[in-house]
Formats: C-alpha cells, structure tokens, sequence
C-alpha cells in the first residue's frame, strides 16, 4: 500500500488486516510503560491540515510518535499555505524536504488524490486525513475496529449511520469499508441531507429512526454542523432533535448489545442527548482510543516496508 | 518466551517437558519482534503477531527466548530490544532448534538442539505438528 | 491574389470529386474546371464544407493574454475549420461597452485569420443588474449581433423579460447561460451517482432545465429572439422541444464534449474535466446527440475556455471551469454524430456552420456552396485520424480533455474569403 485515499480502494482482506495489525498494536502497547516502538525511526511524517482539527491531528501525531517518526505539523495558519501557495507547490516543497509520507486534511473533495499524483515521482506517501465531503478513511477504519471490538465481528451486522449523509466523509468512508466488511448499512436521515444517486450505494435508506432502532446493532451518529442547521436543509434544530436525535427512550428501543458511536465533536442535546452519550453503551471514547493504534497500523502498512512492486 | 510464529509452540512444548522431567512448571509466553526488525523495509508488508508476556511480567525473572533456527542473530536482537520495552530480566537467556551458522551479529544460543551445517544458499524450514500437521527439519 | 482551384474535392461529401474555382473571394466555378495561373490544391477526394462559426468562444483578449490571445485563438480557430467565431464578454475589462468591443473587433481584424465577432455582455459587469447599453454595441463598429452574461445565468426574470424585450429593436439575439444560481451554489459536479460518490457538490440539471423553461416562456411572451448557450441534459432537450412546438423563438447550442464525455471521468479528480455545465450523465449525452441530429439543438458552439496551468493543476474546487475546444470540435462531430450515423456532412454543415451563422445573423457565412458565393470553405480529410496533444494545438494553454484521443476527421484547409488561413496549401 503506497497511500490511503478512500476505503472504497481496500477490499475484505485488506482492510481486515489493517484492522488485525491495530489490534495487534493495541495489545503490545497493554500495560507497557515505555509507549514507544522503534519502528518508524527515522521516518519523516508530516500533518498538513487546511481544516482546524485538534482530534485528528493530535491522533496522528501521537500515533507517528509512538512508532517513533518524527512527526511535524504544518497548519494553513502558520505558513506559506496562508500567504496562498498552491497545495502543490506545498505538497512539493514538503517531499523535496524530505517528508516520506503527508497527511492531509483539506476542504476540497479530492485533494488527498491530487496530492498523491503530484508526489508519486517523490515517493512520498499521502493519508487522507478528512478531504471535503469525500472521505475520511482512517475515522471509518477506526470505527471499524471499535465495532469489532463491541460486537466481535461486523459481518451481518446491522448498522445504522443517522444525520448529515450528503455533507459527511465519514459516511462514505463507513459506506464503502462497512460493505466490504460484510455489515448491513442503513442510512438515517431526512431527504434533504442525502445525496442524489445514493439509492446506488451498497445500503438501504430510512427516514424513520425509530423504525430502525430495534433491528440494529449499533448506530453511529453524526454531527449536525451549524452551517446546515441554517442552510434550510430541515426547519429547525429541536425538529432534527425530536426525529433524529438520540435520547434515552431511542436507546431503550435498541437491543441490549446495540453499541452507539459518534465521530466527535458531539453536539450534545441535538443529534445526541448527554445521558447517551456518557452511558456505558456509547464506545465514543473507544473510538479516540483506537484511533491511535489504528493509525499507527496505518502508518505501519505504508512506512515500514518497501513498496510491493519495487 | 517463543518468538513466533515458530518459536511460540516450541517454548510450550519446552514447558511441557521441563514440567515433565523436573517437576516444575515455567510459565511461557510469546514476543513478537516484527515491530524491531531491521529489515523491515527489505520486504513486503509482515503481519504482526501476538505478544503475551507470562504471568507475573518478566522482571527480575529469567527469560528463555526460544526460536526455531538461529542464523543471522537479527530477530534474536530484535527480540532484545523488544523485551527491554516490557520489563528488566535479571538475565536473558537462548533456546534454538536449529543453530545452522552464518550470524551477522555477536550473539551465541545457550541451548542449542542440533547444529546444522548449511550454505548461505541453502533454507532450513522447521515444520511442526501445529502449523504444519507434521514435525521435522527439512534442508532445501 | 491568385485564383485557387480545389481539385477533386466533394462538396458536402456527396457525389464524384469536382473542382472549385475560387476567384476574388468568391466561388467562380464548379465542374471541370481547367486554368491557368491557378494556385492549384489537390483535393483528394476531401469533403467541403462552408466555413464553420463558432457562436460560443472564449479567447480571453484582454485580461488573460497568458492563456490565450486573439491571435492565437484565431488560429486555432482557422486550424479548426472555423472562418467566424463570437468572442464571449467575460473579459477582463469586461466586454459591457461599445470601447471594448470596438477593440476585440479590431484585433480579429489585424489578425485577419477567422472573422471575430465580439459578444457583448446582457448586464453591466456581468452582474444581472442592470442592462448594458446594448444598442452603443449594436450599433458601434463592432455591430454586435449576440449578447450574453455567458458564465453568469441572466437569472433576475425581470431582468431577463426586458433584455429580450429590448433586443427586439436591435435584431439581435439574447444567448442565455442557463444556471439557476441558488441550486449551484458551490455545485462542482453534475448531481448525480458521481457527485455523490466523490462527494462534490451537485449541479443538478433543473438548475439548468427550469431557466430554459423560464426563458422559452418570456421569449414568447416577448416574441423575441433567445438561444441557450451549452445545453447539457435530456430535460433541456425536452423543454427545447416543447417550446419550438409552441412557436418560440428559441435556439439552442450543444459543446463537443457534452456530446462525448460523461461525469465517469471525473474518477481522477483532474480538473481538467471541470465545466460549466458540468460533464453529464451517458443517457444525456444520447439525448443530445439525438436532440442535435432532430434539430432539436440546432448547433454547436465549441465554449472554448483556455486556462492556465496554475487555474487547472490543482484541487477540484479550485480549478476554473473549461477545456479547448476549436481544434478538436469537428473531430468529436465526427466521433459522435457522423461515425455514428446521425448526422451525414450536409447535417455537419446545417449544425456547424449554417445554423450557427443564422442565429447570428451573419450573411457571408454558413452560404451554400454554389457559383457566387462568398468563399468560406474548410476542407475535411474524412478518414484520416489524429491524435490530440495539448501542448501541440495552437492555442496558448493546454487543457484539452481529449488528451491523447484519437479522433478521425482532419481539416486540411480552411478559406476565409478564398483566402488560405490553416492547412497545407500555401497561401
């Protein structure tokens, strides 16, 4: 694997073994004092974030420290990036300093891709960290392994993703890793928050969460951002509450193993209540925690090894 | 402790029969070394295997390494680095099946099954009963 | 200037080769033609055809000479078969007053390889304001004969009602760039199973369809004259329909590559597939293809848009909408409407060349080919194939999606006035 830009490009058996090799990290970072594994030495990592985003970042980060690459981090704020520099002359100037893998977040569909051609002669290789409304595939792997962890395994599993469908990369990040993975994705949400053409996705599509809520095995929530609440894609935020908010009766209809997820950061009260989301069943913490051992796996499977055509 | 994937069963099995012959039981456990290798980049991605560390941790305790073939002495220094990362033995010991020559590495097993003689050519592929359905030592 | 005579060439690509005496600029014979002192040019059995018009070009003088000039649009232009094209008004200053067109009229002149005709803008600054002074352009030096917001949709009704109204005194045409503006705030692509996938942010075809409508029906009401510039989707085709039956006004032009490509290619995320309209679906594309053979769509128009590098290597949103088009029209006409049996060369002359001139008004061009006539010619190599390269075609930038094709028809002449302006012969 040279970069990861979408998990629509890993079938069953890759992404399975992305998630063993986090599983495996997790166990042998158990308990240990020293948190630090040499395997990176000598790496160069760097964090190219367009877009504010403390919990990916910081995951990053520590999960390139912790297999001990040096990891930098460039944010559009502090550098030639604000003075508008073109994200390739940047991406280029960062291989030719000698970054053997970027990661980056941007706001434009398709830049992890565009970032990946344009260093491809350098060898660098390029994580997609959240690129517009496309994807984000390390959060849909992460949350992978977290249901993995709660359920035991994900093939046959019902899963339902609730909110902002159209705006979301998390979705089709989960859309496309979920399906591989065997699970059975429905999507909740109100038309006007999902996009045309999703009736070709690998899932079914729901209006009504409540219907949804007793066949399910988890439910993964997503964040209703302001900018949509005053887009005019549903009349009000308690509207979006009372039909798709996750509050203690809903998560009363779900079965007892039923596990609650939410990519962060949580609007509490709106798309879930508070009760549910400190309650034992939500695995949101889980989901930080893995983010970092399932990062470093990532970083394993494109840093550690030689190329696989080479 | 066995260094899979081979070295795992064998530090069992050597369990076992320690228990047999001097009554006494050894706890066992498993170090995974791929994340301390040195070669790493010379091949394609490796799929990490378990470590277990036996009851009651390591420190101050005597610790057995146990690997199927000693050749160059690499995963045998891996597997230091790695255990200095999970505790102090009070001292650190080797078990092979196979010494079959060639090391890179000053480093020497204290118990040694059988010495092979081979060419840097040639392979030596330990088989057993639990990976393989059989046990023996084949030289190719 | 000496006489020419095309030896062997088949007008229309119909019958057995004649030869084509052009004297003065004019067609002075056609038969068997023996001269002397004749520049002679060795048709082969090439197909002619009137001189193509271009009712939708971009050629960026002035404001984006790094991009592309007047000179050497015009050039492309003529390599492309093209003896008229209309320059948009998106220019920078922008193409709102009789100075600016008077100017872009002027150049084209100076070049002197394809009549360039400017388009003046319908609103001051392209805004959808407030009407420019439509009639100064009409009636400067320029004689502008089509106006347009092109990139911008004249999206006010009120506006757009009294545009149309006023252009009735003035014989000329309103070309509209159909957008509804609140459904493509932000759109990148085609709303649609790409979009949606690559998640870029949908341009859904009733942004187009509902102004179409919308303008079909103050055309009429108006009784004025309106042509859609780049019609895109099978509903636009249908509203056209529609509308012609009810006795409206109204023309309409179709691009090259939303007559081949689809929104599949937008996969790699190269801007280099980003227009406006944006790539559409494969059933849109048969659509037009059939609405352009029907007549429902009467022709088509290159929207030529030459851009940087820096505006196109670089993230989808933040590329510039656009791709070449004079060089590679004629070779995707016979791509996707003559190879397949829609359209034979008299059908390539009605869409490329006679219909565009109509629209527009121009009387020299889009003229039969008979004794008498001015001599806007281009010759087509019907069986010979090229491959597009970017870097090779004339214009300043490169960004052609057709990258690497290979497409069969190759022009080998173009005449302006019986004047050599592209090919091999020597002028």
């Amino acid at each position: 694997m040279k970069h990861l830009l979408s998990t629509e490009d890993l079938d069953r058996a890759a992404a399975t073994s992305i998630l063993d090799t986090a599983d495996n990290l997790k166990r042998a970072l158990l308990g240990r004092e020293v948190r630090k594994l040499p395997t990176l030495r000598g790496r160069t990592v760097i964090t190219l974030f367009y877009e504010n985003s403390t919990r990916t970042r910081v995951s990053f980060e520590i999960a390139g420290k912790w297999m001990s690459a040096d990891v930098i981090n460039v944010s559009a704020g502090g550098s030639s990036v604000s003075k508008g520099e073109s994200l390739r002359d940047t991406a280029l100037t960062l291989a030719a300093a000698g970054a053997d893998c970027v990661i980056v977040r941007h706001p434009a569909s398709g830049a992890a891709h565009r970032l990946a051609g344009w260093l491809s002669a350098a060898g660098t290789s390029v994580v997609n960290a959240g690129d517009g409304m496309h994807e984000h595939p390390t959060q849909a792997l992460l949350d992978a392994a977290t249901l993995r962890e709660r359920l035991g395994s994900i093939e046959g599993r019902r899963i339902a993703i609730v909110g902002d469908v159209l705006h979301s990369r998390v979705v089709r990040s989960n859309v496309h890793l979920l399906a591989a993975l065997g699970a059975d994705v429905v999507l909740v949400a109100p038309p006007t928050l999902l996009p045309v053409g999703v009736q070709n996705w690998p899932v079914t599509v729901s209006h009504e969460l409540d219907a949804e809520l007793p066949s399910l095995d988890a439910v993964m929530l997503l964040r209703v951002q302001a900018e949509r609440m005053h887009g005019g894609f549903f009349p009000s935020a308690r509207e979006y509450s009372i039909a798709y908010g996750l509050n203690e009766n809903r998560l009363g209809l779900m079965p007892e193993h039923a596990v609650v997820l939410h990519p962060g950061p949580m609007l509490r009260g709106m798309e879930i209540a508070s009760a549910v989301a400190d309650s034992p069943r939500a695995a949101i913490t889980d989901q930080v925690r893995n983010g970092v051992h399932l990062r470093m796996a990532v970083l394993y499977h494109l840093l550690a090894h030689e190329e696989e055509n080479s | 402790m066995g260094i899979p994937s081979r070295g795992a069963p064998l530090a069992r099995r050597l369990a076992v029969k320690i228990a047999e012959f001097s009554g006494v039981e050894v706890p066992t456990g498993t170090l995974d070394v791929t994340l301390y290798r040195d070669d790493l980049r010379r091949g394609p991605t490796r799929p990490l295997e378990t470590t277990s560390l036996p009851e009651g941790g390591i420190d101050d305790r005597l610790v057995v390494l146990v690997d199927d073939v000693l050749f160059s002495g690499r995963t045998i220094r891996a597997a230091l680095d790695a255990l200095r990362d999970h505790g102090r033995p009070r001292a650190v010991q080797l078990a092979v099946l196979v010494d079959r020559g060639h090391r890179e590495l000053p480093i020497r097993a204290d118990y040694v099954g059988k010495n092979v003689p081979t060419s840097r050519t040639e392979d030596v592929a330990v088989l057993l009963d639990e990976f393989d359905g059989r046990d023996g030592v084949v030289l190719k | 200037m000496r006489p020419l005579l095309l030896k062997g060439v088949r007008p229309y690509g119909e019958g057995d080769p004649v030869d084509v005496l052009i004297r003065d600029g004019v067609i002075a014979e056609i038969g068997s033609v023996t001269a002397d002192d004749v520049e002679v040019v060795e048709g082969s059995g090439a197909v002619l055809l009137p001189g193509f018009v271009d009712l939708h070009t971009h050629l960026r003088e002035p404001g984006r000479e790094d991009t592309e000039t007047i000179e050497t649009g015009s050039k492309a232009a003529a390599l492309g078969g093209y003896t008229a094209v209309f320059a948009m008004a998106n220019t920078d200053p922008i193409a709102d007053n009789a100075v600016i067109v008077e100017h872009v009229r002027r150049r084209g002149v100076e070049v002197g390889l394809v009549d360039v005709h400017p388009v003046g803008a319908v609103t001051v600054g392209l805004k959808g304001e407030k009407l420019a002074e439509l009639g100064t352009m009409a009636k400067s030096a320029a004689n502008v004969r089509v106006f347009s917001d092109d990139g911008h949709c004249v999206h006010d009704p009120l506006i757009m009602r009294r545009a149309l109204e006023y252009s009735k005194a003035l014989d000329v045409v309103i070309a509209q760039h159909a957008e509804e503006p609140r459904l493509t705030v932000g759109a990148q692509a085609h709303e649609g199973e790409q979009a949606a996938r690559l998640g870029l942010q949908g341009w859904p075809a009733a942004a187009e369809e509902s102004i179409v409508a919308r303008d079909c029906l103050l055309a009429l009401h108006a009784e004025a004259k309106l042509h859609i510039c780049h019609v895109s989707t099978t509903g636009t085709a249908d509203v056209l329909k529609w509308a012609k039956a009810r006795g409206t006004n109204v023309s309409a032009e179709v691009t090259p590559h939303h007559l081949l490509l689809t929104d599949d290619r937008l996969s790699t995320y190269d801007p280099v597939n980003k227009v406006n309209p944006p790539l559409r679906t494969g059933t849109d594309v048969q659509a037009l293809r059939q609405a352009l053979a029907d007549g429902v769509i009467d022709c088509v128009a290159t929207d030529h848009a030459p851009h940087a590098v820096q505006d196109k290597d670089c993230e989808w949103a933040a590329a510039r909408p656009g791709m070449l088009g004079l060089q590679t029209a004629l070779s995707v006409v016979v791509e996707t409407m003559v190879k397949t049996g829609l359209l034979d060369w008299r059908g390539v002359a009605r869409v490329m060349s006679e219909r565009p001139a109509e629209i527009a008004g121009l009387p020299d061009h889009g003229r039969p080919i008979e004794v008498g006539e001015p001599a806007n010619l281009v010759l087509v190599d019907p069986d010979a194939t090229w491959t597009v390269r970017g870097a090779e075609l004339a214009s300043v930038a490169g960004n052609t999606p057709f990258e690497g094709m290979e497409l069969p028809g190759v022009v080998t002449a173009t005449l302006l006035r019986g004047r050599v302006t592209a090919g091999r012969i020597p002028a």
